[in-house]
């Protein structure tokens, strides 16, 4: 929806958003929302929110990151949830940290949606159209330069280019210069970052070949059915698929013939010919790094996954490949159920150029520059919901750089997305970054089933969840503390008819009583069932759903069975919960001491020279921070401490809190 | 010291070694004053912190059964009006080194850890206390002070421990990868081995860990000394044996019984261990108050020590008195040492087996040096072990090592439950990266990329 009601050019936008893909559709939609005038520029507006590679959403850690986004007030969760063919709540048998809803996508209608939902957002314009540079006012940003030569104004900038910056799309020998799926790239906004000073690194990534679906067999593969899952990506989405009407994915398995094949062709093989240079993601290799590096395995699973519900294609997830395509036609007629496979795009391999991420600050705005942020593919990483979390933050904290406020930092002990952050810009990356459980060191604080709870208080005053949202969170909170008050309180007597309802359970009998908390601590023992004990002997003297009806209203169902869960896993993992609780409290100590934005570790004596360099660089905002920049030992961080506390004691009193936030 | 993690409290002897009239034991850290105030009484109850600056306060130290150990003076420096800026709590004792080793152990056993060479001075300079040019200059005084030998001795036992710490890292970083793998990547066919053989790599682990860790006392010999107390009836040549053993007139050796009225302490280096010495007043009878006095403080020497040598004098028979300290040290590690060898030897061997058993004996001549070299190598196997294994055994010495095995022992006993209670593994995940990287602090190795190196190294993952 335009703001201005013709054509915008002329005035100022507040935050021009360059690409819109998940990051930058994340990004627009938050500075949009958050009442900023806004502008999503995209090469092609058939492409919005589009997925090039796997046609599917979430998985351990992801699915962490959708349900932030969402709760936050993001839109990924709910555009996944309304456009799935399939669903799937995976580590079911492992720990609550660990539990990951992933959803196959229906990329045509994933697509379709978003755009829906940016054109009907207000103070959101967006236009077709590649960028080729910034308008730059000494150090700050001030605006973007199309290929017409048009110039738009901006106070902010994101850049969420994904791999569109100097792209190059290898298949076999054959090069084009391209964006993924023969999209039009853009070079010179390479070229000119480069020229503002700043680095780029090159990396690469893949994707398999699309096989037509009519000619593939699927009664040699393994079914892979959807599941009944009674939760979505988003707290406040109701649509659920059963799992009968949900598209199956298939498995087959490469076998010997195709090592072979593959073997053969290794000098064929860009990534080994020297043609490409870029550094590909290590959980993500093709086919033929499996067989280059993993010799000894005599065969490789292959997910066959639909692409969409109307779509022809299927998704050949585990054959990502750059191969020739003589040799990707052959080898896949080898596998099993592809025998008469119609290949209907190639895999190919594609580089692209990154920023180097260690110019961030934990905001994604960019070191040096006023009024730039960068978040996505662009900083380093790889996957749908890695960029879409960057896009909303850094939408965010564009929207609050231009309204004069601080910006938006979560901590590594909050969220996955302060994980990730904070991994970018105070590690860096030298490949494409993906997000993983054990990167993140509290993840049974983490969990998918409490973002919403969790992120609150950042939620209310970050003020993108509607108002009617934010209650439902609230009066989450208030259901969660009356249940848990409700199962302390309750005692189970020993009474005959518990004592056969144990017995039916193979639970051991109660002995001097016990509470309905004590009774949810046995591992075979559900929540339900303990709600449903209760009921049935009377056990509990508040209604704690009372808090839901009345602040929830229509969601009442779904909140309630959203407290059900959290609080189950809050009960019998407590005193897991209990430990990183603890950890947390003593991480927090290094991470509130803030360092001053303009401390000169020059003038520190003492530090080592490798440190003073990584400090010098990073700029961490705290102590934390400095801690986790590899090269700076435990000593320099002393060092640091020490010298804080010369500045404060010199200055008198206080410490100076507040003056190292990362920059707006 | 890994920042970030929690300060501890530390302690240790603050004055030299020696025959002081005031020896004092050192607390710096958060449970400066809690620790003291667990191991001091004041006189009306337990000490109490009136004020927020320095206080004195006189007080009893007592033992874990009650028992008073000594009448000290208990200073309080709360931070940052202290040496290390950090909490500080001193303890001064007057009833000679004997009392001050108690004490110190009970401040052990109240949890404080026992400081490494220096480290008050380190924590002085983190602390903003002194500067780097003093720091240095302390710590380079605290380092010359152990000689070559013993610098020599270190470095090899730390390079064995570096290899089994190592090793045993190593496997369980690979079961740690393994569970992170299947966890993050469910849709792979990863390889996973049965809870069965995690366990037993866990427990495995465990049991290595505090098998190395029962090591620590005796490389705790190396950094602090053995404390050997000499003990026998007045007259054995207690005196002569601990001039024979740091070559140096120091002790007053006098034909007069109960001529040593205090404990003496010396040092001596005994194939690079360092040996601190205890000569004790001659247990008997006491003649007056003073001697009363001294043997007192040879019992609590006694209770004391690491190590006794029993001196009897072996030109004469057993005497009752003989007979009676060696029922009282029957329960120690123990050396007998039968003295005056050069004036013949009257025991026979039946009557030796009767009085010591099997239990190591030699003969010496204090006077003239006979039998000194087996003295001294017995001393030191007793302490540290037998010499042919030590150079390449694997012995923890230093606290800062066996505070970070302690860890690395807890979090496995952790992870151990988690999967005996049948918790789902990656549950017990968070444990084992935590004895990973306590490992990993011993040996310079962290965590964190090297996991994921580890896990794309050995499985074959991805779409």
């Amino acid at each position: 929806m335009r703001f201005s009601g013709g054509s915008a050019s002329a005035s100022e936008y507040d935050v021009i958003v360059v690409g819109l893909g998940h990051a930058g559709c994340e990004a627009a939609l938050a500075a949009a929302r958050l009442g900023r005038r806004t502008l999503g520029l995209t090469i092609n507006m058939e492409n919005i929110a589009h997925m090039p590679c796997n046609p599917s959403i979430g998985g351990p850690a992801k699915a962490n990151l959708v349900r932030e986004v969402d709760a936050l007030g993001g839109e990924m969760g709910r555009n996944a949830d309304a456009t799935y063919v399939q669903i799937r709540m995976l580590n079911t048998q492992k720990g609550p940290a660990v539990r990951a809803l992933r959803a196959q996508s229906d990329k045509r209608r994933y697509h379709a949606r978003m755009k829906t939902v940016l054109e009907n957002t207000p103070n959101l314009d967006i236009q077709q159209g590649i960028v080729t540079g910034l308008v730059l006012q000494g150090q700050r940003v001030c605006g973007v330069r199309m290929w017409t030569g048009e110039e738009i104004r901006g106070r902010a900038v994101v850049l969420t280019t994904g791999t569109y910056l100097r792209s190059l799309v290898h298949v076999g020998s054959t090069q084009v210069v391209s964006g993924p799926q023969a999209q039009i790239t853009s070079g010179q906004l390479s070229e000119e970052l480069k020229a503002m000073g700043l680095s780029l690194q090159r990396f690469k990534t893949g994707t398999p070949p699309r096989v037509a679906k009519d000619s593939l067999d699927f009664s040699k593969m393994a079914i892979q059915p959807g599941e009944n899952v009674h939760t979505g990506f988003s707290f406040f989405s109701a649509r659920r698929v059963p799992a009968d009407r949900q598209l199956p994915c298939w498995l087959t398995y490469t076998n010997e013939r195709v090592h072979e094949l593959i073997a053969e062709n290794f000098d064929r093989a860009p990534v080994y010919s020297g043609d490409i240079q870029g550094v590909g993601p290590r959980y993500c290799p093709s086919i033929e790094v499996k067989v280059h590096d993993f010799p000894d395995k005599p065969a490789h699973q292959l997910f066959v996954e639909p692409e969409g519900w109307e779509s022809g294609e299927m998704y050949l997830a585990g054959l990502s490949t750059s191969l020739p395509a003589d040799v990707q036609r052959r080898m896949v007629a080898m596998i099993r159920g592809l025998e008469h496979a119609f290949i209907t795009r190639l895999g190919y391999a594609i580089e692209y150029d990154a920023l180097d991420p260690l110019q961030l600050w934990p905001s994604l705005a960019v070191k040096g520059w006023e009024g730039l942020f960068a978040a996505g593919q662009i900083n380093g990483t790889s996957g749908y919901e890695e960029a879409a979390a960057q896009g909303l933050l850094a939408g965010i904290n564009a929207a609050r750089y231009v309204q004069g406020l601080a910006p938006v930092i979560l901590g590594r002990d909050r969220a996955y997305i302060g994980v990730l952050i904070d991994d970018l810009v105070t590690r860096g990356t030298r490949e494409p970054y993906r997000m993983l459980t054990s990167r993140a060191e509290y993840r049974l604080l983490l969990r998918q089933d409490n973002a919403d709870v969790r992120l609150w208080d950042v939620a209310r005053e970050v003020g993108l969840l509607p108002p009617e949202r934010l209650r439902m969170v609230e009066a989450k909170l208030e259901g969660e503390r009356a249940l848990r008050r409700a199962l302390a309180r309750g005692r189970l007597g020993n009474t005959p008819f518990v004592a056969r309802w144990l017995a039916e359970r193979g639970s051991a009998p109660v002995r001097d009583g016990m509470s309905l908390e004590e009774l949810l601590r046995r591992p075979e023992i559900r929540i339900d069932e303990v709600l449903a004990l209760a009921a049935a002997e009377q056990l509990m003297d508040q209604d704690w759903r009372e808090p839901l009806r009345r602040g929830c209203r229509r969601w009442e169902p779904l909140a309630a069975q959203q407290v059900l869960e959290n609080v189950e896993q809050e009960v019998k993992y407590a005193g897991y919960i209990a430990r990183q609780q603890a950890a947390v409290e003593r991480f927090r100590r290094l991470e509130d001491r803030r360092i001053p934005e303009g401390l000169d570790y020059a003038a520190i004596p003492g530090l080592s020279n490798e440190g003073r360099e990584k400090l010098q660089r990073v700029r961490p905002v705290s102590v934390g921070q400095a801690a986790r920049i590899s090269g700076v030992s435990p000593a320099d961080v002393s060092i640091v401490l020490l010298h804080l506390d010369r500045m404060s004691r010199a200055r008198g009193r206080g410490e100076g809190t507040g003056e190292g936030e990362g920059r707006g | 010291m890994a920042v970030g993690e929690d300060v501890d409290t530390i302690v240790a002897v603050a004055t030299p070694p020696g025959i002081g009239g005031i020896a004092v034991v050192r607390l710096s850290g958060p449970e400066a004053f809690s620790v003291v105030s667990q191991v001091v009484q004041g006189r009306r109850g337990p000490l109490v912190r009136r004020r927020r600056g320095w206080e004195v306060h006189l007080g009893r130290a007592v033992d874990g059964q009650g028992q008073v150990i000594d009448e000290v003076i208990v200073t309080w420096m709360p931070a940052p009006f202290s040496y290390t800026r950090e909490d500080v709590a001193e303890i001064s004792c007057h009833g000679g080194m004997a009392a001050v080793q108690r004490v110190l152990s009970e401040c052990l056993r109240r949890g404080a850890r026992l400081a490494e060479p220096g480290e008050f001075t380190r924590r002085a300079f983190v602390n903003g206390r002194i500067d780097l040019a003093q720091a240095e200059a302390v710590l380079s005084v605290v380092e010359a002070r152990s000689d070559a030998g013993l610098r020599m001795a270190v470095q090899q036992m730390d390079g064995a421990l570096s290899r089994a710490v190592k090793a045993m890292r190593r496997d369980l970083l690979g079961v740690v990868s393994e569970i992170e793998a299947t966890v993050d990547f469910p849709d792979e066919d990863i390889p996973v081995r049965p809870v069965e053989q995690v366990q037993a790599v866990v427990a495995d682990a465990r049991q290595q860990v505090e098998a190395l860790l029962a090591t620590a006392p005796a490389g705790r010999a190396f950094h602090e000394g053995v404390t050997t107390a000499i003990v026998g009836r007045p007259n054995a040549g207690k005196s002569s044996l601990l001039n024979a053993l740091v070559q140096q007139e120091r002790a007053i050796v006098t034909e007069v019984p109960g001529t040593t009225r205090d404990v003496v302490e010396e040092w001596a280096n005994l194939d690079g261990v360092p040996v601190r010495l205890w000569d004790t007043a001659g247990i008997r009878r006491p003649a007056d108050r003073l001697e009363q006095a001294g043997v007192e403080r040879a019992r609590a020497a006694l209770q004391a020590a690491d190590l006794l040598l029993l001196v009897v004098d072996g030109s004469q028979p057993l005497s009752q008195e003989d007979w009676q300290i060696r029922d009282m040290v029957a329960a120690h590690a123990a050396i007998l040492v039968l003295n005056k060898a050069d004036l013949g030897q009257v025991l026979t061997g039946e009557e030796l087996q009767r009085f010591w058993g099997d239990k190591p004996r030699v003969r010496v001549s204090a006077k003239t040096g006979l039998g000194m070299d087996n003295l001294r190598r017995a001393v030191v196997e007793q302490s540290v072990g037998p010499a042919q294994g030590r150079l390449g055994a694997v012995v923890v010495i230093n606290a800062r090592h066996e505070h970070l095995l302690r860890r690395a022992a807890e979090a496995l006993a952790a992870a151990e439950k988690t999967l005996a209670d049948g918790m789902p593994m990656d549950l017990a995940s968070g444990d084992l990266r935590l004895a990973v990287s306590a490992l990993g602090e011993i040996v310079g190795e962290s965590v964190g990329e090297e996991l994921l190196d580890e896990i794309f190294g050995r499985f074959c993952i991805g779409k």
